[in-house]
């Protein structure tokens, strides 16, 4: 069975149709890679899969393990082990990210019918997963991304990926605005949750990323649909000739 | 010079510009109606005043009073030994600039890394003027500053950076701005420019120093354009003497996902002030504003912000340190503006003071002028004196005053230099500050000794 | 749905302290004169120097009336309150003065247990020691021989200006005098009940002392006048607590609050304040206009405020200290939540005279619905404040896009050796960051609280624990129906 089944999705934001019949289907362990120019629903993806508010699907349906995506609360989505790393993660202040990870990997335990975890059995996982994204220790007991860089927030999605293992990972943009060192930083974490069973979508807009995270699948997205799939290659090719092909491929349909 | 000239201030800059005007009659003519029309904003508009809400601070009476003359070209009796204690060890390139001119015997750009160019601005309007023509004076905000219009209407030389896209420098450029002792007060406007291209990656620095005692107004303006999710460091060290006056402007230009950081160090010169003007243009694009002043005697250090979040998701955080001993004036004007489509703007602004004496001064001053509704803006500000408790514990360690009160202080310019990524820029300006740490605090060593005694506290 | 309806589903929760209890009133005629002042006096049996107090207050307070001296330079619009229609003494008929429980009304019993604060001595949480007051006056005070065993008095202001005479002359009126400001003159004038608290040299008071402050009757005001002096060495922790029922009509509550600490002596004062804040569209609620302020007489002596406010149609409070002995410590730790049309303008004074004196503030503003929320505070060093110190902290959060919140910090520096950080930050609780949570999987319910929490706590863990508790559940009601 497939873990994600996406079937002639459409959604619009604000009354707009962003999603114009996006087809997908993502098999366990495999990587894909969604790539395309601004504005042209990459984005819109992450965040209908994650059922976030304000995005109204009008046609079309998505199976996750074989359950209905769209019938679901955000925070069942989460639980079932679909993982959105945000493109702008949320600053929470008072609560340290010890323990806002803490309640949600035991909300998630909960939801599967597991024992919650007390903070001495939970911060050594912690602690592990931190030094796997190079992240000093005091990151712990900081409030959630508050005054954190763009690459430190960057990294905090990927320590909280590596504690929560989802089934999975959608990562949205997790590549823009980082430095050299950092991407490789966050690559390496990704690289070192791969596995047979764990599936991920890399949304992003830089084949930059695709160097050091090599994936299965490479879809282009444009104008709402998938223009174009293909291997690791298509993303080079996309460097190179930017995505005015893309473009001109549309006007000329 | 008739009696009105004078009294306005600007008869010595009426004569330098239509000596200048002959001199680049040839140049293209979009360059030459660029400098015509900023001289002209600065006749109109003449220097800034206390009562300019961007300079109540700062009275810029000592620099309208003097009349300066530009230099001439040429760098001849300077050797690369007198600039030695300038210069930064594994830089990617080096590009000095005598009084304003570029050196190119002292410079050292040879090889550049593939993707890299970087030479002279007065060579690339030379021989390449029309790609400059999109970018050269497009972002720098005329119509606020005078002192940008100046430097606009002296627009010749300074230098010229451009990034290829995808290209990830690892070593810094460096851009050093030297000047010589002359016979009369000189001035100097240097303008550089900078290009980053996209997903590009570089560390700049502007560095300006003096050689002798004599006294230089240098007006620099720096335009940065920073294209999608390039990431770039632009690092101002000012340590001029204390008789000269420097106005800085950096403006910079910020496309989507772009991440670029200013650093500032604020040592030399009389009357210093440093603007520092980010435009947040692109979604998602973060700016790191970082500071640090050091200033003594009768040093007047002025750090300008002018943050513009014009785009959602952008963040802007600046951190400012200062210590101030003898009768220094620090100030530290922070204004942010929020624009109304500027959504989900986090904007951080904290500035940390140290006086060290009681004829020190600060004035500090956040201002938010906020229009959009979903945003989150933090401002912080402390004042205070360096900690008798922390002294007295260090001492009590068996670490002599001085050493003590060095280790505090460094410390304490240590929370700014540590926000510096790059190495050997970061290991350059920590040894700048620690040979300058204010006089008097550091009393009896010299700037060697001082660094000898750091390193046996460890 | 959004995450908006969300969080306004979780909820619709009502103010739960709004009963009327029915007992049989001793009211006065409404209005105030010369001899609204003179019964009043004559009611409590006090001695002449008290009348005197009162009548001077009395006399001041009507030519602050006649100049139009109401405060107006709070952030906070209400319309003008006639002052000759309000009944300024009410209390319960049957024996107002209650030797023991046996005798307090039972129905007023009733409304404190209903309120879970069982004045049953053998009931009652040890270490708690509580002081009833119900409208205008002190109907039982818990524990008044245990504390006597260690010398402390803790009574109510009525029995302390009949039984210590001494200590009230000395005291009343030596922090907060009555010409202080408009509100705290007519409190001077009108006042009629209240606790009163000495702690003496050296005792560390064996138990937490508490007040739990009840208006009951339509259309009284209620004046209470709280007293504490804490000897050299001493240390004292004060809770109080106070509701109101929900009344169409706007009431007001008028308090002063003096405290006094010595050389090394220690007060630490708590409140949680939840009168009826009104009703949805705005009605009703207690106007809070309240003055309180400590003084740290003596060296090394510290006074620290928390409050937490929820109540109240409108706060205007101030809880401040004036850092006179060397070395002392003043600490204000506010939480201060409004929501629907409430406003509150509230903050803190610190104004430090003797050296090394050192002062915290945290103050921690939360709005919702179409409620204003300001903070408000000055921090003064006075010319011989050598080593100043004072940290300041106000932040806020707001809930939904109607509401306000504003900070006016106002700092004088006269010392050039003082060290001063301010610190502050507003941030809004949206769609976004609930959502966060969500993906992670936690409920929106889980959020909200998880959010609000993290924001208040470096300020509740200033209360004494079973405050504390009590505290967070009362921040969730009064959020209840609150836009996210």
């Amino acid at each position: 069975m497939s873990l994600l089944e996406v079937r002639d999705l459409h959604a619009n934001v604000d009354g707009k149709e962003i999603l114009k019949g996006i087809d997908l289907v993502v098999n366990p362990g495999e990587i894909h890679s969604i790539m395309g120019p601004n504005g042209s629903g990459k984005s819109t993806l992450a965040a209908v899969l994650a059922r976030r508010e304000g995005y109204e699907v009008t046609k079309g349906e998505v199976l996750f393990r074989g359950k209905d995506l769209l019938e679901m609360k955000p925070e069942d989505v989460a639980c079932e082990g679909l993982f959105l790393a945000f493109q702008y993660p949320v600053e929470v202040p008072g609560i340290s990210n010890a323990y806002f990870l803490r309640a949600a990997l035991n909300a998630q335990r909960k939801y599967r019918g597991e024992d919650p975890l007390d903070a001495i059995d939970f911060l050594p996982v912690l602690k592990e997963k931190m030094k796997l994204l190079e992240m000093e220790e005091q990151f712990q007991s900081r409030s959630v991304n508050e005054g954190f860089s763009g690459g430190e927030k960057k990294r905090n999605e990927i320590v909280q990926m590596a504690v929560l293992e989802p089934t999975l990972a959608v990562l949205d943009e997790t590549d823009s605005g980082l430095d050299i060192d950092a991407l490789r930083v966050v690559a390496n974490g990704v690289n070192a949750m791969r596995r047979e069973d764990r599936s991920m979508i890399l949304v992003t807009h830089y084949q930059r990323l695709l160097d050091y995270i090599v994936p299965d699948y490479v879809h282009v997205l444009a104008n709402g649909r998938i223009v174009k799939s293909g291997g690791p290659e298509l993303a080079l090719e996309l460097e190179r000739e930017g995505y005015g092909w893309v473009e001109e491929a549309l006007a000329a349909k | 010079m008739s009696t009105v000239t004078e009294a306005t201030g600007l008869g010595s800059y009426l004569e330098a510009f239509s000596e200048m005007r002959q001199r680049t009659s040839h140049q293209p003519e979009w360059l030459r109606t660029l400098r015509e029309d900023a001289f002209g904003q600065f006749c109109d508009i003449g220097f800034p005043t206390l009562k300019d809400e961007a300079w109540r601070f700062t009275s810029v009476a000592p620099i309208a009073r003097e009349s300066f003359s530009l230099a001439e070209g040429g760098a001849a009796e300077l050797t690369l030994e007198d600039l030695k204690p300038f210069l930064i060890a594994d830089a990617a390139c080096r590009l000095v600039f005598v009084n304003g001119r570029f050196a190119a015997e002292l410079s050292d750009c040879e090889p550049l890394p593939a993707g890299v160019e970087a030479g002279s601005l007065a060579a690339e309007i030379g021989s390449n003027p029309a790609a400059l023509k999109s970018s050269l004076g497009r972002h720098l905000d005329l119509g606020t500053d005078p002192f940008c219009s100046l430097n606009t209407a002296f627009l010749e030389d300074g230098g010229y950076v451009r990034i290829a896209k995808g290209t990830v420098l690892a070593s810094p450029i460096h851009l050093l701005f030297v000047s010589t002792d002359l016979d009369s007060p000189v001035m100097a406007h240097p303008r550089n420019l900078i290009l980053a291209g996209p997903n590009s990656q570089a560390d700049v620095v502007e560095e300006h120093v003096s050689l002798g005692d004599a006294k230089l107004f240098s007006n620099t303006a720096t335009e940065l354009v920073a294209e999608e999710n390039a990431v770039i460091a632009h690092h101002m060290i000012e340590r001029e003497n204390r008789t000269s006056f420097h106005i800085s402007t950096l403006q910079m230009h910020q496309e989507r996902n772009s991440n670029v950081s200013s650093h500032s160090v604020l040592i030399g010169g009389a009357l210093v002030r440093n603007n520092v003007h980010p435009v947040l243009a692109g979604e998602g694009g973060a700016c790191l504003i970082n500071g640090l002043f050091l200033g003594d005697d009768s040093q007047h250090l002025d750090n300008y912000m002018l943050v513009d979040h014009a785009s959602p998701h952008c963040a802007s955080h600046q951190f400012y340190n200062g210590i101030l001993g003898g009768k220094s004036h620090g100030v530290f004007h922070g204004r942010i503006i929020v624009r109304k489509d500027a959504q989900q703007t986090d904007a951080k602004q904290t500035n940390r003071n140290l006086l060290l004496s009681d004829d020190a001064q600060i004035d500090t001053k956040p201002q938010l002028e906020i229009y959009a509704d979903d945003v989150k803006c933090t401002h912080g500000a402390t004042i205070g004196q360096l900690d008798e408790n922390a002294l007295y514990y260090l001492r009590s360690r068996g670490i002599d005053e001085t050493s003590a009160r060095e280790l505090l202080l460094f410390a304490f310019a240590g929370e700014c230099t540590g926000r510096i990524r790059s190495t050997p820029i970061r290991e350059h300006v920590e040894r700048i500050v620690r040979q300058s740490l204010p006089e008097g605090m550091t009393s009896d060593g010299t700037g060697e000794g001082a660094e000898r005694r750091w390193e046996e506290i460890g | 749905m959004t995450t908006v309806n969300t969080i306004q589903d979780l909820t619709g929760g009502e103010y739960k302290w709004g009963f009327v209890t029915p007992v049989d009133e001793d009211n006065i005629p409404r209005g105030l004169s010369e001899e609204t002042i003179r019964l009043i006096s004559a009611k409590k049996n006090e001695p002449e120097f008290m009348l005197e107090w009162r009548l001077k207050a009395y006399r001041h307070f009507m030519k602050l009336l006649k100049e139009d001296a109401e405060p107006k330079w709070a952030h906070i619009k209400f319309p003008p309150v006639n002052y000759q229609d309000i009944i300024y003494y009410s209390a319960p008929k049957k024996k107002p003065s209650a030797k023991s429980l046996d005798e307090v009304d039972p129905e007023v019993l009733e409304a404190y247990n209903k309120l879970g604060i069982s004045l049953n001595e053998q009931k009652r949480l040890q270490g708690v020691a509580v002081d009833a007051v119900f409208d205008s006056v002190s109907v039982a005070t818990t524990f008044q021989k245990k504390l006597a065993e260690k010398g402390v008095i803790f009574c109510s202001f009525s029995d302390a200006v009949q039984k210590h005479p001494d200590l009230v002359k000395k005291y009343l009126g030596s922090v907060v005098p009555y010409t202080d400001n408009f509100y705290a003159t007519l409190n001077a004038a009108v006042f009629s009940d209240g606790s009163f608290a000495y702690i003496p040299k050296g005792v560390r008071c064996p138990m937490e002392l508490s007040t739990y402050f009840r208006i009951n009757a339509a259309d009284s005001g209620q004046f209470e006048r709280t007293l504490i002096v804490v000897e050299e060495g001493g240390y004292a922790s004060y809770l109080e607590g106070c509701t109101a029922p929900k009344r169409d009509k706007n009431q007001l509550h008028a308090a002063v609050v003096e405290l006094v600490a010595l050389d090394n002596a220690q007060i630490k004062y708590s409140t949680v304040q939840n009168w009826y804040p009104g009703d949805k569209e705005g009605k009703g609620g207690i106007y809070n206009f309240v003055t309180k302020r400590g003084k740290c007489l003596g060296k090394n002596s510290k006074i620290s405020w928390t409050q937490v406010e929820t109540g109240s149609a409108i706060t205007w409070k101030y809880p401040s200290v004036i850092l006179m002995g060397d070395n002392s410590v003043g600490e204000f730790y506010s939480v201060a939540v409004t929501n629907n049309y409430q406003q509150a303008d509230t903050g803190t004074k610190m104004i430090h005279m003797g050296k090394n004196t050192k002062s915290t503030i945290i103050s921690k503003g939360i709005s919702a619905g179409h409620a204003q929320n300001s903070y408000r505070g000055q921090v003064k060093i006075m010319k011989d404040a050598t080593g100043a110190r004072n940290y300041t902290q106000c932040d806020s959060l707001l809930i939904g896009d109607k509401c306000g919140a504003h900070t006016f910090p106002y700092i004088e520096v006269r010392n050039s050796s003082a060290r001063m950080e301010h610190e502050a930050y507003t941030s809004k609780v949206g769609d976004d960051q609930i959502f966060y949570f969500r993906q992670r999987g936690l409920s929106a319910e889980e959020a909200l609280t998880m959010i609000i929490s993290g924001f208040c706590k470096q300020v509740f863990r200033e209360l004494p624990m079973e405050f504390a508790v009590e505290a967070q559940k009362l921040l969730g009601v009064s959020l209840e129906g609150s836009v996210g």
